[in-house]
C-alpha cells in the first residue's frame, strides 16, 4: 500500500506535469536553450561522425598499407578508450596547448568547448562508423564490384557509386544504434561546460530544488528526441529499399 | 604498335598464369580476329573462365602476352579504361547493380565512365533493352526479374559501351533451361550482327551452331581447336574425344 501511495505521490501533478520549465519564463528559456544546444550538437556530431565513418571505411579499401594501418589505429584509438577520457584529453590536453594571443593580449583558447566537445563526439562515434561501413562494404559481393571493372569505372567512382549505396543499406541498423547512442553520449559535453540539456538542467535544479521534476524533464527530452532520430532513419531505410532486393 | 583490323583482334601468345603455388593457365595460345565467334570448351577447373577474365584484365598474367586491338594488356602502364571500352563481359550470375533499375543499369556506364550526353545515352539504352526483348521492363529493378531476364539486361548493359568484342562466361550456366534458349538467342543476333564474340560455354550444341572455332581446354592448355563440324564430329585427342563422349 505504502509503495502504491510512494508511485501516486510521483505523478503527482506538482511534480510531474507543472513544470518549472513550462511555467517559469526564465527557466523555460534556458531549458529551450539547452535543448537547442544537444539539438546542435547532435546533428552536428552525426554528420561529421557519418563523414569519418564513410571516409574511413573508403581508406580501409585502399592498396595503400599505410593509409590503412592508419585508419585502423584510429579506430582503436577511440573505441578502446572512454568518451569521457577522449574528450578531457581534447579539452585538458590539446586544448590548454592551442592557444592564441586574443585581441586584450591574452592568451585565450583556439577551439572553444563547444568546438572540442563536436571534435571529440565526432570522431568517437565517427570511429565506430568506420567499423559499420567496413561491415557493409565486405559484404558488396566482389563480382558486383567485377562487374563495374569490366565496364571501365574506376576505383572512387566504385566506391560511390555501387558499394557506398550498397554498403550504407547493409549498415543501417548498426548506424542506427550508434547514432542513437551518439545523441545520449552529447550529454558528456556536461563535463566540459557545454551549455546542453543536461547541463542547464543541473542548473535549474541547484536553484530551484526541483530535482525530481527535471529528472522527468530530462527523460522525456530524451525520449523524443530519440524518437525523432529514430523516426528519421525509419524514413531513410525506407526510402532506400530497393524492390525485389533482399527479399 | 597499331592495329588493323587484318591482324588478330585479340591475341593470347603462351600465356601463363598462377594462383599462388597452382598454375591454371599453362601456355594458352591463340587468335581471333575481328567478327569472329569463338567457343572454349572443358571440363571444370580447366582454367576457362581465368583465360577469358585475363582479356581484360580482372586477372593479371606472370608470362605471355595478350593483346587487344594492339593494347599490351599486361604492359603494367596499360590504360584500363581504354581496355575495357574495347572488351565487353558478361558474367554467370549477371552482377547488375541491384540498386538501379534496368534501364539505369545500361545508363549508368555510359555517363558515368564515358562522360556522354544523359538523352543520348538514354535513347541508346531504350533501343538496346528493346533489342534483348525487354520492352515493358526498364523501370525492373534486377530482384524483380528473371534469371533470364536479368542476364539479358547484362548483356545490353555491357553493349551500351560500344565494344569491338564481347566475352561471355558461362552466361546460361545459373538459368533454368527455358531461360537458357532467351539469352543464347540474344547473343546469336550479336553474332550475326558481326560482334566478335569469346564465350566460355557448356552449351554444345549452341556451340556447334554459333561457334567459328572451337577450343577444348583442359588442365590450363588448349588440347584441341579446330571449326565445330570438324571438332565435334572428328576430334583427334583422346582428351577430347572422352570429354565429349561424356557430354554429347
Amino acid at each position: 500500500m505504502d509503495l502504491a501511495n510512494t508511485f501516486i505521490d510521483w505523478l503527482r501533478p506538482d511534480w510531474f506535469l507543472n513544470l518549472a520549465v513550462v511555467s517559469d519564463d526564465y527557466n523555460r528559456g534556458r531549458y529551450v536553450a539547452g535543448l537547442w544546444m544537444t539539438i546542435k550538437l547532435s546533428v552536428v556530431s552525426i554528420f561529421l561522425s557519418l563523414l569519418v565513418g564513410v571516409l574511413g571505411a573508403a581508406v580501409q579499401g585502399a592498396p595503400s598499407r599505410t593509409l590503412r594501418v592508419a585508419v585502423g589505429l584510429f579506430v582503436a584509438f577511440f573505441r578502446n578508450t572512454p568518451p569521457l577520457v577522449q574528450l578531457y584529453f581534447f579539452y585538458f590536453a590539446i586544448g590548454t596547448v592551442l592557444r592564441i594571443t586574443g585581441e586584450n593580449g591574452l592568451p585565450q583558447p583556439l577551439i572553444s568547448n563547444f568546438g572540442w566537445a563536436i571534435i571529440s563526439l565526432s570522431l568517437f562515434a565517427g570511429a565506430l562508423n568506420v567499423e559499420i561501413f567496413r561491415a557493409g562494404v565486405e559484404a558488396v559481393p566482389r563480382s558486383t564490384v567485377e562487374a563495374a571493372e569490366a565496364l571501365g569505372y574506376t576505383r572512387l567512382q566504385i566506391y560511390t557509386d555501387i558499394v557506398l549505396p550498397l554498403a550504407v543499406r547493409v549498415s543501417l541498423p548498426a548506424l542506427g544504434t550508434n547514432l542513437v547512442n551518439l545523441v545520449k553520449t552529447t550529454t558528456l559535453a556536461y563535463a566540459i561546460a557545454v551549455p546542453e540539456l543536461l547541463y542547464i538542467s543541473a542548473q535549474i535544479w541547484s536553484e530551484d530544488l526541483n530535482v525530481r521534476e527535471m529528472m522527468n524533464v530530462l527523460l522525456v527530452s530524451y525520449v523524443g528526441l530519440v524518437a525523432v532520430l529514430v523516426w528519421v532513419l525509419h524514413r531513410w531505410e525506407k526510402a532506400l529499399r530497393i524492390p525485389g532486393y533482399g527479399e | 604498335m597499331t592495329w588493323t583490323p587484318q591482324q588478330p583482334i585479340v591475341s593470347l601468345k603462351d600465356v601463363h598464369k598462377s594462383f599462388g603455388s597452382v598454375e591454371v593457365l599453362r601456355g594458352i595460345s591463340l587468335d581471333v580476329m575481328k567478327g569472329e565467334v569463338i567457343c572454349i570448351i572443358g571440363p571444370s577447373g580447366s582454367g576457362k573462365s581465368t583465360l577469358i577474365r585475363c582479356i581484360n584484365a580482372l586477372n593479371d598474367i606472370q608470362a605471355g602476352s595478350i593483346t587487344v586491338e594492339g593494347l599490351e594488356v599486361n604492359d603494367p602502364k596499360l590504360d584500363k579504361l581504354a581496355l575495357r571500352r574495347k572488351v565487353g563481359m558478361v558474367f554467370q550470375q549477371y552482377n547488375l547493380f541491384p540498386h538501379k533499375t534496368a534501364l539505369q543499369n545500361v545508363m549508368m556506364a555510359p555517363i558515368k565512365v564515358l562522360g556522354q550526353d544523359r538523352a543520348e545515352v538514354e535513347n541508346r539504352a531504350r533501343a538496346l533493352i528493346a533489342k534483348v526483348r525487354l520492352n515493358g521492363k526498364e523501370d525492373a529493378y534486377p530482384g524483380e526479374l528473371s534469371g533470364g531476364q536479368q542476364q539479358r539486361v547484362a548483356i545490353a548493359r555491357s553493349l551500351a559501351m560500344n565494344p569491338d568484342v564481347m566475352l561471355f562466361d558461362e552466361v546460361t550456366a545459373a538459368l533454368d533451361p527455358e531461360t537458357v534458349k532467351e539469352v543464347l538467342m540474344t547473343i546469336k543476333d550479336l553474332a550475326a550482327d558481326g560482334m566478335t564474340c569469346i564465350l566460355v560455354t557448356h552449351e554444345m550444341g549452341f556451340a556447334r551452331e554459333i561457334a567459328d572455332c572451337i577450343y577444348f581446354t583442359d588442365r590450363g592448355v588448349i588440347v584441341e581447336s579446330g571449326p565445330p563440324a570438324t571438332f565435334f564430329d572428328n576430334a583427334q585427342d583422346p582428351r577430347t574425344q572422352q570429354f565429349l563422349a561424356q557430354i554429347l
